[in-house]
Order: C-alpha cells, then sequence, then structure tokens
C-alpha cells in the first residue's frame, strides 16, 4: 500500500474519532473511551509501517496534490487556483509517529486519569480533533492547509484548556491561549501572503523551487527575511517563544493529560515543526533572529522554572525552555539536531507530564480522603512519594535524567547535538552568547528537574497523615510511563550512546539544502558540519560539566540541605522575587498591551458614544427640529432651545442677506428700493418663523396649505357645480348661453 | 324715422330673447315648446327681413319655409314626447324630470 | 311717420308684448291664446315685409296646427280644473340676467352693425309662384328632404305618444 494512502488513513481516522465521539459517543458504553484508543493505536501502527517504510529509502517525498480551486483567468491576477496536498518526507513520517505515540499514550493514561468527569465523552473528542488537526499541519505539503491546521490545534487547545470552564482560572487561561496565538497567527498569515502574491501558489516544494531559480518576494532579499521572521511569528506564538511564551504555563489549568499532548510534546512543537518545514526558505538574518529568540526564551523559562513550587508549572516552563531550545538549534542551523531534540523531548516531556500527573492524581485522592483543601500540585505538599508509588518515580526519574542530558539518555544525544551545534555557530560566526546560554541552560535545567525530583520524591511526606492515603496509579496509567521511560534511552534513537551520528535519525533527516539567495544564505552546509563535528567532544566535555553540576547544586540543596534555599533566596530577595514572579511578564503585558487596549477602547467608546452617538442623535434632533419645530418638552433632544432660537437666527439673517443681494440686484423692483427692502424684510421674517416653527411649519402652513387648499377648492367648486349639476336641462342651457357669451366676449 | 332692417332684427331679437327666457325658466314644458316657438319665429323675422332688404332675394323666404316645416314637425315630435313624459312621470314640469341627474 | 311705420309699431306692440305675456303668464292658457297673437303680430311683419306667402303658411301652420297642437297639450297635460295649471318659473332671475345679458348682446350687436342694405325694390304682388319655382328648382333636395322630416316627424310622433302597449302585452 502506498506511503501516501497509510497517510491519508491516519489523518483521517482521529477525526472519525472525533466526529462518532462527538455526535454519539454519550451512548456508547463508557462513553466510547475505547473508540478514541482503538482508532488512535490503529493510526500509531500505520503511522510506525509508514516511517518503516520511508526510513532507509529515498528521501524524495510521496505526494498527493488535487487542484481544491480554480477560479480561472481572473482579471487584474491571472490565472488563480489553489491547489492543495499532501506530502509524507522523513520529516512529517518521523512526526507523525510522535503524534500518534503521544496521542495513544495519553489516550491510555486519560482513560484513568479522566475517571469519571463530567464530560469524559468529549474530552476524549477534543483529543480526536486535536490529533487530526496536529496530523494535518504534518502531512500537508502547503501553507494554506498548515495554517488551517494551525487554527484548528489552536482551537481544539483552547477547547481542551478550557476543559473544566467552570473554573475561571481556567476558561481565562484558554482565552488568554488562543489570544496570545493570534498574535503570533498574523505575523504568520501576512508571512504567507507575502510569498503567496509573489509566487502565487502555497505549496512548499514549489516556492522552494522558485526561490532555488532566483525569485525573492516583491523582488528583494529583505522582503525574503521578512517572511521568514513572520511566518517564524507564528512559531513563537504556537511554541511559546518569548515574548510569546506567557500563555503556555497558564495552560496547564488543563487536565494534566492534554498538558502533555497538547503543551509538551505535540502542538508547542508545531511551531519547531514550521521552522524546520521551512528551513530552506530562511535567510541567515531570519535565522539568527530565531536563534537569538530560541536562546532568550530557553534562558527566560529556565531561570523561571528554579522558582515555581507547582509541579505542572515547573515542567510547563521546562517545556518553554526545551521549545527555545529546539528553535534555537534550528536557529543556528542545527536542523536534525533541532528536530532530534524535538522528537526525544516530545517522549521524555510527555512523560513527565504524565508522572506529575500521576502523582497529582494521588495526591488529589489523598487529600479528598483526608479532606484537605490544599494544593495537590505544589511539589511543598508532596514529598516521600518514592516509597508509595514507585513505578512513578522510577520514570519520572528517568525522564529527568534524560531531560538534564545523561548520558545514555535519548536526552544527552539530542541535546549534545544542539549545543554542538551552537558551539559551532558560534565559531563560525562570532555570537559566542548562543553556545554561552545554551550551556547555561543545560545547567540549570538539571538543577530545576532534579529540584523537583527530590522535593516530590524523596524525603518524608509533608503530611504524615496523608502519606497512608497515597496509592499508586492505575495500569492504564502505569503502562505509558512505562513506555515513555523506555524510549527515553539511547538505543532507540542511536546505537551509539555518545553521538547520534549515523543513526538512521541523522540518515533520515539531513539538512535540506537552502534555497535563498547566496548573498543571504547561512554558513555553507558543509562547513557547518565540519564544525559540529569538532565541537562534538567539548561539547560532551561542557554539556556533563554543566549538567553535573546543576545536579550537584540540587543534590546539596534539596537532599542533602547543606545548602539553605530559603536563605540564599533571602540573600537575594529581588532576584527570587523576580523569578517568582515569572520577569513580570505578564505585569508588564497588563500594565503595556493589555492596558493600552483597554484605555484605547475606552477612548473608542467615549468617542462611539459621545461623538458618533452623538451625530447621530443629534442629526435626529435637528431633523426632528427641523420638520415639528423646535419642542421644549421633548428634553431627550440633544440641542438646546437657546442653541435653536440662535441657529433660525442665523440661518433667517442669511437668507434675508441673500435674497436682498438678489432683489437689489433686479433693475424693476415694484416700488423701487421701498419694494426690495420689503421683500428682503419679508424673506427674513418668513424664513425665521418657518425654522422656528420647524419646517413642519413651512410643511403645514405652505405644503399642506396648498393642497388642503387645492382639496378645499375643489371642494367648493364641487358643490358649488354639483348645485349646477341639477339634472335640469334648462339650467345646462343657461350655463351654455353663459359660456357662449363669455366665448363671444373673450374673441370680439 | 323711417322703418330700416335695424327695427326688425332689433324686434327679432328681443323676440328670441323672450322665447330664450321661456325656455330657461318655465317649468312647464308645453311653455319651454312656445319659448322655442318663438325663437324660430324670431329667427324668420330675421329670414325675411334679410331677404327684403338684402336685394329682394327669395332665398329667405325660402328658408323661413322650411323653418316653418321643421317648426310644424318639431312641435309634433315635442309633443308627442311630453305626451309620453306625461304619461311616465304624470307631471310635464321640466324640473321635476332630472332623472338625468343620476 | 308713414303709415308704414305706424303700422311696423303696432305690430312690433302686439307681437312682443303678447310674446311677454306667453312668457310671463302663469296662467298657461293665457300663455297659449297670447301665443297667438304674437303669431299673428309676426305674420304681419311678413306681409310688411313683402313675404305674403310666407304670412299666410306662418298663420296656417302656426295658428292652425301648432299652436292647436300646443293646446291640445296643456290640455293632456294639465288637469284644467285643478289649480295646478299655473306654472312657476325656474331660476328666473338668473335666466333674466343671462337672457338680458343675452338680448343686450345681439341688440347692441344688430344696433352698431351698419348693414350693407340695398335699395328697395318694387314689391312683387305675390311670391306664391316664384317660391313654388324655387321649391322645386334650386331648393330640391331640401324641400325632399323636408317631406321625408316631416313624415318621419308624423310617424315618430305617433309612435312616441301613443301608449306602449307592446310593452303591456309583454308584460
Amino acid at each position: 500500500m502506498p506511503v501516501i494512502d497509510i497517510s491519508l488513513a491516519v489523518l483521517l481516522l482521529p477525526l472519525a474519532s472525533f466526529t462518532i465521539l462527538i455526535f454519539v459517543g454519550k451512548r456508547l458504553p463508557r462513553g466510547g473511551d475505547w473508540l478514541g484508543l482503538t482508532l488512535l493505536t490503529a493510526c500509531l501502527g500505520l503511522s510506525f509501517a509508514v516511517l518503516y517504510q520511508r526510513v532507509g529509502g529515498p528521501l524524495a517525498a510521496d505526494v498527493l496534490r488535487f487542484n481544491w480551486v480554480d477560479f480561472g483567468d481572473v482579471p487584474l491576477i491571472g490565472h488563480l487556483q489553489v491547489q492543495l496536498g499532501f506530502a509524507v518526507d522523513n520529516l512529517a513520517a518521523i512526526m507523525m509517529v510522535v503524534v500518534c505515540l503521544v496521542s495513544t499514550l495519553v489516550h491510555l493514561f486519560s482513560i484513568g486519569y479522566m475517571h469519571g468527569d463530567v464530560r469524559y465523552t468529549r474530552y476524549f473528542a477534543y483529543l480526536g480533533i486535536f490529533t487530526f488537526s496536529m496530523l494535518m499541519i504534518v502531512l500537508t505539503d502547503n501553507f494554506f492547509l498548515m495554517y488551517v491546521g494551525w487554527e484548528l490545534v489552536g482551537l481544539s487547545s483552547y477547547l481542551l484548556i478550557g476543559h473544566w470552564y467552570e473554573k475561571k482560572s481556567a476558561s481565562d487561561a484558554a482565552k488568554k491561549a488562543f489570544i496570545v496565538n493570534r498574535i503570533g497567527d498574523i505575523g504568520m498569515f501576512t508571512g504567507i501572503m507575502i510569498l503567496y502574491f509573489t509566487f502565487r501558489t502555497f505549496t512548499f516544494d514549489d516556492i522552494f523551487a522558485m526561490m532555488a531559480a532566483g525569485t525573492v518576494p516583491m523582488g528583494s532579499e529583505a522582503w525574503l527575511t521578512a517572511a521568514g521572521v513572520l511566518i517564524f511569528c507564528g512559531a513563537v506564538g504556537k511554541s511559546a517563544q518569548f515574548p510569546l511564551h506567557v500563555w503556555l504555563p497558564d495552560a496547564m489549568e488543563g487536565p494534566t493529560p492534554v498538558s502533555a499532548l497538547i503543551h509538551a510534546a505535540t502542538m508547542v512543537a508545531a511551531g519547531v515543526f514550521l521552522v524546520a518545514r521551512t528551513f530552506p526558505m530562511m535567510t541567515a538574518d531570519a535565522l539568527t533572529v530565531i536563534a537569538y529568540v530560541g536562546a532568550v526564551t530557553a534562558f527566560v523559562a529556565a531561570t523561571i522554572a528554579i522558582a515555581q513550587n507547582d509541579i505542572k508549572k515547573v515542567l510547563a516552563y521546562s517545556t518553554v525552555s526545551q521549545l527555545g531550545y529546539m528553535v534555537m538549534g534550528l536557529g543556528v542551523g542545527a536542523y536534525t539536531a533541532g528536530f532530534f531534540h524535538l522528537s526525544t523531548h516530545a517522549m521524555f516531556k510527555a512523560g513527565l507530564f504524565l508522572g506529575s500527573g500521576s502523582v497529582i492524581h494521588a495526591m488529589h485522592h489523598a487529600m479528598h480522603e483526608t479532606h484537605d483543601h490544599g494544593d495537590p500540585q505544589d511539589v511543598r505538599n508532596m514529598g516521600g512519594m518514592k516509597k508509595v508509588m514507585p513505578v512513578t518515580f522510577l520514570t519520572f526519574l528517568m525522564f529527568t535524567l534524560a531531560i538534564s542530558g545523561v548520558p545514555f539518555t535519548s536526552g544527552f544525544l539530542s541535546k549534545d547535538e544542539l549545543l554542538a551545534g551552537s558551539l559551532a555557530f558560534g565559531q563560525t560566526t562570532g555570537h559566542y552568547l548562543i553556545p554561552v546560554i545554551g550551556f547555561l541552560v543545560a545547567g540549570l535545567t538539571a538543577f530545576y528537574m532534579f529540584r523537583l525530583v527530590f522535593l516530590t520524591f524523596f524525603g518524608d511526606h509533608a503530611e504524615a497523615g496523608r502519606a497512608e492515603h497515597l496509592r499508586e496509579s492505575p495500569a492504564s496509567m502505569k503502562i505509558p510511563l512505562i513506555v515513555f521511560a523506555v524510549l527515553s534511552f539511547f538505543v532507540f534513537w542511536s546505537f551509539n550512546p555518545f553521538g547520534s551520528a549515523g543513526s538512521w535519525f541523522a540518515d533520515a533527516l539531513p539538512r535540506p539544502e537552502s534555497v535563498v539567495p547566496a548573498t543571504v544564505r547561512a554558513a555553507d552546509a558543509a562547513e557547518f558540519a565540519e564544525a559540529m563535528h569538532h565541537a562534538h567532544v567539548p561539547t560532551i566535555v561542557l554539556s556533563l560539566l554543566f549538567a553535573g553540576l546543576g545536579i550537584l547544586i540540587a543534590f546539596l540543596t534539596y537532599r542533602k540541605k547543606s545548602i539553605n534555599a530559603d536563605a540564599v533566596a533571602a540573600k537575594f530577595p529581588g532576584v527570587h522575587r523576580f523569578l517568582l514572579n515569572k520577569w513580570y511578564i505578564d505585569e508588564l503585558y497588563d500594565a503595556t498591551a493589555v492596558g493600552w487596549t483597554l484605555a484605547t477602547t475606552r477612548v473608542l467608546n467615549w468617542i462611539d458614544a459621545n461623538i458618533i452617538d452623538g451625530l447621530v442623535n443629534g442629526t435626529a434632533s435637528w431633523t426632528r427640529a427641523i420638520v415639528f419645530g423646535y419642542d421644549e418638552h421633548r428634553k431627550d433632544t440633544a440641542i438646546s432651545a437657546r442653541f435653536f432660537l440662535v441657529t433660525g437666527l442665523v440661518v433667517a439673517v442669511l437668507t434675508a442677506w441673500w435674497a436682498g443681494e438678489w432683489v437689489f440686484s433686479l433693475e424693476n423692483v415694484p416700488g423701487g428700493w421701498f419694494g426690495a427692502g420689503v421683500f428682503t424684510m419679508l424673506v427674513g421674517v418668513l424664513t425665521l418663523f418657518f425654522f422656528w416653527s420647524g419646517a413642519g411649519g413651512f410643511d403645514r402652513y405652505v405644503v399642506d396649505g396648498m393642497v388642503n387648499g387645492t382639496a378645499y377648492l375643489s371642494g367648493f367648486f364641487g358643490l358649488l357645480l354639483r348645485k349646477f349639476q341639477s339634472g335640469r336641462v334648462q339650467t345646462y342651457i343657461i350655463f351654455v348661453l353663459m359660456g357662449v357669451m363669455v366665448i363671444f366676449y373673450l374673441i370680439r | 324715422m323711417h322703418i330700416t332692417l335695424t327695427h326688425y332684427v332689433i324686434v327679432s331679437a328681443l323676440l328670441f330673447s323672450l322665447g330664450l327666457f321661456a325656455v330657461l325658466s318655465r317649468r312647464n314644458a308645453i311653455l319651454v315648446l312656445m319659448g322655442i316657438e318663438l325663437i324660430l319665429n324670431s329667427a324668420n323675422i330675421n329670414f325675411i327681413a334679410f331677404s327684403r332688404f338684402g336685394g329682394s332675394d327669395m332665398g329667405g323666404q325660402a328658408v323661413a319655409i322650411f323653418v316653418i316645416i321643421l317648426a310644424a314637425a318639431e312641435a309634433a315630435v315635442a309633443l308627442a314626447i311630453v305626451l309620453n313624459i306625461y304619461q311616465r312621470f304624470h307631471t310635464v314640469n321640466v324640473d321635476d324630470i332630472n332623472k338625468l341627474r343620476e | 311717420m308713414t303709415l308704414i311705420d305706424v303700422i311696423f309699431w303696432f305690430f312690433a306692440a302686439v307681437t312682443l308684448g303678447s310674446a311677454a305675456v306667453v312668457v310671463f303668464s302663469r296662467n298657461i292658457i293665457y300663455s297659449a291664446f297670447a301665443l297667438l297673437f304674437t303669431f299673428f303680430g309676426v305674420a304681419g311683419f311678413y306681409v310688411l315685409l313683402g313675404a305674403d306667402f310666407i304670412a299666410i303658411t306662418q298663420l296656417l301652420i302656426y295658428v292652425g296646427g301648432i299652436l292647436v297642437l300646443l293646446v291640445f297639450g296643456v290640455m293632456l297635460t294639465n288637469k284644467v280644473v285643478s289649480v295646478d295649471i299655473k306654472s312657476g318659473t325656474l331660476n328666473a332671475g338668473v335666466a333674466m340676467v343671462v337672457v338680458s345679458l343675452t338680448a343686450g348682446t345681439i341688440a347692441g350687436i344688430f344696433y352698431a352693425t351698419e348693414w350693407k342694405t340695398a335699395p328697395a325694390e318694387m314689391l312683387q304682388p305675390t311670391t306664391a309662384g316664384e317660391l313654388g319655382t324655387m321649391m322645386m328648382t334650386s331648393y330640391l333636395l331640401p324641400f325632399e328632404v323636408a317631406s321625408v322630416v316631416l313624415l318621419v316627424a308624423l310617424i315618430g310622433a305617433a309612435m312616441v305618444s301613443r301608449r306602449d302597449r307592446s310593452k303591456q302585452e309583454a308584460a
């Protein structure tokens, strides 16, 4: 079976899951959770089949294209048609497996975690539509469907964050996620439009082919850079890059499995995937911007993560930080490494979230039984979980080792490549800040992750009475953890535990050739690869050093207690508060963007209420006043009596002036200057009268007068003639005679 | 003062006016008919006077004869109509016979 | 003032006077009789104007025919014994004004007009022969038409005035 057909089946199965569950799910046994799980498992199997067929084969994509709409020759535009299609290359195949794998395991985990939820069926339906939209982003070969999928994942994310919408914080977080994403999407949309304006197609390959042939948007490399950066804006929003990262920590209001699926492994990786997709068209300047955005994000998020006490918040900032890492990797040109880190990170970060979900689940139930209304997500309420939740602990530890970059884990492989890339980038371009941040963040990551582990699982439980109520999670939740933990070992990614070079992943996903003009092209691929190769060993040494240092400090602080964290925090109160409050970025937005928006709306509201409405009401009042005359009893009129009277006076004087000019310019005015004067005065007085009495006065006295007069005259003559219309011949003869006489005297 | 054409035509005019007045104002249909006869007579006077003073042409007299003939016919028919009306409305007052009004 | 003038004024007085009686009389019988004198007066004018045949015809037809017919009409349509024999006027005032205006106008025109009169010829002894010739020559067609009109009028009058027997039978 052709790869493309299987891929389409993979794409459509989650949609079928969504459709069935949303319409008839409630009538199915167990709310239809088994249906979603079955369909997703089928998806997973099929996507593995696709990956198996692709890997080792040719790199060229399997493509399915069709004309969506064809408008023919449109005036001013030319031949207008929109071609859509799907393409499965290695990037798509790997991403597809990642998405399906995480989605399937999250489905499985959710059966236990979401048990008894009020909107259990709907939750699974939303998981289905999310998986479908995400796969659409992955499989499409054009910006058009990419954007459609992009908005659809945004929607599903919104729906799932707001799953418990009775909680105000949840619905607020959903709105925040949607709106912040919108900001990035506007940039992406603009970028797509710039490309379409020049290339008249949405298809990646066509655009890249035309670029390779020398065409650049609007005939300028600057526009190309702009298009690249604008499309990257979409990634900034979706992948929660600085400065649009603020929505992701809040998105943790959603169910924890959703955080694992959407806000850790897949959707937030869509931005990275987008950058990977559009990598060939990125100019050197655009890539530098991307690298710095990623680096700043990684650093900011990592520092914030240190000070957080909510287990999911720590993981959220960790995710933001790691996403920054990936973006940085792509930005420096380490295409393979960036995407490699995406894949490995998807596994261990999803696992971390599911593990935290398992812990929260246990905490929640224990707190429920002990009637404790504390926060089940706060690490200060935990501790000693190792003993009661061995499986969760072991898997969580594995994930932590992976994310910290400890050897023999997948995270070590990908992080090492990434850091090697950044080091190479620093060497080739002189941007040494990037690798410095990279290694620093590696250390920070190891520190805050082990801090989390020590606080959660080691020591004694914060509340002794609760410890006996803690239970290990059910099998449906343990299995996904175990699967993810296994996948976090190096062996599935590369047989060489110290380098991914030559692994199936690296072979399947070579860095694509840049298509931008040579003048704006990033460093040569071969030169970069050489630099990366040389940077490999120093990177391993450095990253191990930083990671080990981070783990050591965490161990000393939170396990050995030889360093008092509170004392350190008290020593640097400003720094601690700064980190605890997440660099005050939310407050900054409240003060600036939100404040400005509110101020602008207030101003606009004032304009609307006073000027626009004033104009409208004024028009109405004036119309009314002119038509019916000023009515002082109508207090709602927007014009004052005095104003109206004065206006009438002015109008009357002007009219009289005009009439006077006219009449005095005439030569034969009856009565000479006296007559002209009288006429002028008359015009003025009449105008005043009609203005004050209103055009209604004019209507009443002149128009109605004429009409009524005509009617009255008609009636009068009718009555008169009716008298004559006697039926008496003699009367008629009299009239005939009269007529004869009149005619006689007229024509005489 | 010698009698001239003017005398005759003025007498004729007066006679005409009297007949006209009868036609216009009398209620009785018979009297209306009488007024018509007066008018016809005034016309005849004119014809014959013009005939006499206009060069003794006999044409005027010939027309006068026709007028008399038609007057006779008119009288006959008109009286027949009046009688018919009387049979129908039991009156010959023309102001009562105002069916034309409806 | 010649004899002719005196006779003219006499006939004028008779004609207009009796005509006035015809018009203004409240009694229809008086009107009918006054009409007799009017016709006489007019006939006198005819004689004065040398139209002897017309004068005789006037007397024969108007007095002998039309007037009798009118009197018949009066008698058939008015109950002589009843008081309703008197006949009122309608629109008298208006009619008087209009008629006065008309009369003044016509009289004024007639008076002011400069009539082109030919010198009076010798009065022929009789006009009957010449009129008869004219009827048979230059006025033949009008004469014949007039005959037909008379016939039609005769038949028509008879038709109109008789009782509608067919209608009654049909009913």
